[in-house]
């Protein structure tokens, strides 16, 4: 198996190329499925692996395997090879488990969908480029799938790239999907750059890029909070801030839901934005080495939780409160990586990526049946009407406020616990303030669209704003009539929900048994837990449940009935309620300060350095030869003889020098 | 006694009566001959060369001349008949078509 290695991520390539090729000729079902049994075999291959590298010594726990020399300049050589660790077994397992989940719930959710061959070719490019990333055994492949898979981000969320708005049966006017993938690719470039000049820099240090060298070399040649790794490792993180969706680059992410629900579950949730979680745990070894960075990304994680939490609090549309949580929780894996724990870190990197690739699919099927209307303040009562989705979507949301025995709870309590016993207690403060604040709006969101009396009507057409009927399709135009969706959308629902309920069990905190995924992860991490005494364990679980239950509990108080007592909070504090709306207007802050001067920049040069310059010189050049071949051009005359005649006197003349001289 | 002085000066005569043709006639024909004239002019010096300097060069060079002659007649008046057809004229400053 190990020579097999490769397979992982070459079958879902097999599977994008066959559909690319010739998708759109094979019959729907063909082309959907064999995305789907490409990933399935994907993950079939990192079973194999996984189960042979736990057959291995803990000590000795990799397997390596270099399929060809790749890049060979000077010193600089870079092999294409494949790394299987404990950290990228986990993450293999989780990009093809949830992958394969999601793909299959996509057969059914996009079976009203002409172009289901382009979506299923990029979807499992997808999975290939983020294998190539988690797989990859230097930093120079690992950013191939980094970059491949912002390419298919920018693909996939620019999927309706013929529609202008999303918002459909609401007067809220989103970005286009086009605008929204560019935002998305503009955005995580800038993080990239960071990302590129670390390299730089890696290489410039180390003179290589593989991981083992990379690692050995900083070990062994510097000393903790020496200045050349504190530099790297920053810009490495600025990278991570832009991919992960970070302060201050995660405003793509909320528009990324423009993209087709799937999309937002595998790309935008559980895997693809988790790659600079991913990466800053790879190389944890460097960032072990500056402490200073260290810092910079505990704060701007935490800082990251709490401001996008604050703003999920007011937002209408399901799917962009489930993209703010997303942002928000990746803060909390920030978190556990600046403050040394990686592995709680992957652990709720994991159950995240069950439990919102959950809450997001069950908000596909939400929309499935209510045409796409997604915005909250128009739906309710869909309990009754869709009991699988509800229950799903209920443990989803219970996962992630974090209630007790959830998987959301073990994997935020032991990044909380980590935090408080590192000494600093502010981190942890924030940290449980928002986790309260997570349990608020999920359940807020749980309780507009499930609970309550429906705000909808069978029946009734839902648009998008300023949609003619005449464009809408047949199913649309029927009206609502909420159904619950086929077994192909409700199966992968119901499995993703049991992993949301027992993968916390993996890791569980020493008080209550044994944390196994941490232990598993120990060959890589070589994490020391910190010894608390069993009290003070008991006392942080109780306040992480305490922070939830209290959460879950304001928040389905606020919204029974008719919802008076938050409508009356946001005429008392208007000011700060527009403030979270509004996302603290800070779409609006970067288009003044950044996109507008950068727009304006690009005009002037356009029309001042390109227009009058560059275009000047090369007008200019060539007005002066025309210029001169004007001046020249009466000398042609078209008589004949007048040429004969001077080709006579030519060879008199020169005759008449070689005689005389 | 003719020397070769004799065959130059009348060489340098002809060629320069060719010249003057191809100068002064408008009718392609005309400048035909003169060219041919010059071309003659020059065979003629040739030969009066090879045979007061003993020595055969001179008149290989008076054959391959005259082929190239008759090759260009054929080419020219091939030519003359072409612009006649297309321009029903053959006026030499008429043809002007390359005129700046």
């Amino acid at each position: 198996m190990s020579q097999f290695l490769w397979l992982i991520p070459a079958l879902p390539l097999l599977g994008a190329t066959i559909n690319l090729l010739i998708g759109r000729r094979l019959p729907r079902a063909v082309s959907c499925w064999l995305a789907v049994a490409a990933m399935a075999a994907a993950f079939g291959a990192a079973v194999g692996a996984f189960l042979e590298l736990l057959a291995l010594p803990s000590d000795a726990q990799v397997i390596h395997q270099t399929l060809y020399q790749w890049v060979t300049v000077g010193k600089f050589s870079v092999d294409v090879g494949f790394w299987l660790d404990p950290l990228s077994a986990i993450m293999i397992l989780v990009v093809t488990l949830v992958g394969t989940l999601i793909h299959i719930y996509a057969v059914g959710y996009m079976e009203h969908e002409t172009d289901y061959a382009r979506f299923f070719t990029q979807m499992n490019l997808f999975a290939f480029m983020m294998l190539m990333l988690v797989l990859a055994d230097n930093y120079l492949l690992m950013f191939l799938g980094w970059e491949g898979v912002g390419l298919c981000s920018y693909l996939l969320i620019g999927f309706y790239y013929n529609r202008d708005n999303t918002a459909v049966g609401t007067d809220e006017k989103f970005l286009s999907p086009r605008s929204s993938g560019t935002k998305a690719f503009v955005v995580t470039r800038i993080g990239d750059f960071g990302f590129t000049l670390g390299i730089i820099l890696m290489f410039w240090t180390f003179g290589s890029l593989s991981f083992g060298e990379v690692f050995h070399g900083a070990e062994t040649m510097f000393q903790i909070g020496a200045p050349i790794i504190t530099i790297m490792t920053l810009l490495m993180f600025l990278g991570a801030t832009g991919k992960s969706a970070q302060l201050p680059l995660f405003v793509w992410l909320p528009d990324a839901m423009a993209g087709p629900t799937p999309v937002s579950a595998l790309i935008h949730a559980a895997t693809m934005v988790t790659a600079g979680v991913y990466m800053i745990g790879r190389s944890h070894v460097l960032y072990e080495l500056a402490p200073a960075t260290m810092a910079v990304v505990a704060v701007v994680g935490v800082l990251t939780a709490f401001i996008a939490a604050t703003i999920a609090l007011t937002q209408r549309d399901l799917k962009r409160v489930l993209a703010y949580s997303t942002v928000s929780q990746l803060g909390y894996m920030m978190l556990a990586m600046g403050i040394g724990a990686f592995s709680a870190g992957i652990f709720h990197l994991m159950t995240h990526a069950f439990f919102k690739a959950l809450l997001f699919l069950s908000a596909g099927a939400v929309m499935h049946a209510m045409n796409d209307m997604v915005d909250m303040r128009r739906l309710g009562g869909l309990r009754k009407i869709l009991p699988i989705t509800f229950w799903t979507f209920l443990i989803g949301a219970l996962a992630l406020a974090g209630f007790p025995l959830f998987s959301g709870f073990f994997s935020k309590d032991e990044i909380l616990s980590s935090a408080f016993t590192s000494g600093n207690v502010a981190l942890w403060v924030v940290g449980v303030v928002t986790a309260l604040l997570t349990a608020f709006y999920i359940f807020r969101a749980v309780s507009l669209t499930f609970g309550g009396k429906p705000r909808w009507k069978v029946g009734e057409v839902v648009t998008v704003q300023g949609a003619v009927a005449s464009e809408l399709d047949a199913h649309a135009a029927k009206g609502l009539h909420p159904h619950e969706a086929k077994w192909v959308m409700t199966l992968p629902l119901i499995l993703l929900a049991l992993g949301a309920l027992f993968a916390g069990f993996l890791g569980m905190p020493a008080v209550l048994g044994e944390n196994r995924l941490a232990r598993f992860l120990e060959p890589v991490f070589q994490h020391e837990t910190p010894h608390v005494s069993a009290e003070l364990e008991w006392l942080l679980i109780g306040i992480s449940a305490a922070a939830a239950l209290v959460g879950i509990f304001i928040a389905l108080r606020f919204y029974r009935g008719d919802a008076k007592t938050p409508a009356r909070l946001a005429a008392y504090y208007p000011s700060l309620y527009k403030l979270l709306l509004n996302k603290y207007w800070i779409d609006q802050i970067y288009d003044a300060l950044i996109a507008r001067p950068g727009r304006w920049l690009a005009n002037a040069f356009w029309l001042e350095l390109d227009g009058k310059i560059i275009n000047g010189i090369a007008d200019g050049l060539g007005n002066a030869f025309r210029g001169f071949g004007n001046s020249l051009r009466s000398l042609q005359t078209g008589y004949m003889r007048g040429y004969a005649l001077a080709m006579l006197i030519g060879v008199v003349v020169v005759i008449a020098l070689l005689v005389m001289r | 006694m003719l020397t070769v002085t004799h065959f130059t000066v009348l060489s340098a005569i002809l060629f320069s009566l060719g010249a003057l043709a191809v100068l002064i006639r408008r009718n392609p024909l005309i400048m035909f001959m003169g060219i041919e004239l010059m071309l003659n002019a020059v065979n003629l010096a040739f030969v009066a060369f090879s045979r007061f300097m003993e020595n055969m060069d001179g008149q290989v060079f008076v054959f391959i001349v005259l082929t190239v002659a008759a090759a260009e007649v054929a080419v020219g008046l091939a030519l003359v008949v072409a612009i006649f057809r297309a321009r029903d004229n053959v006026d030499m400053d008429e043809i002007d078509l390359l005129k700046g």
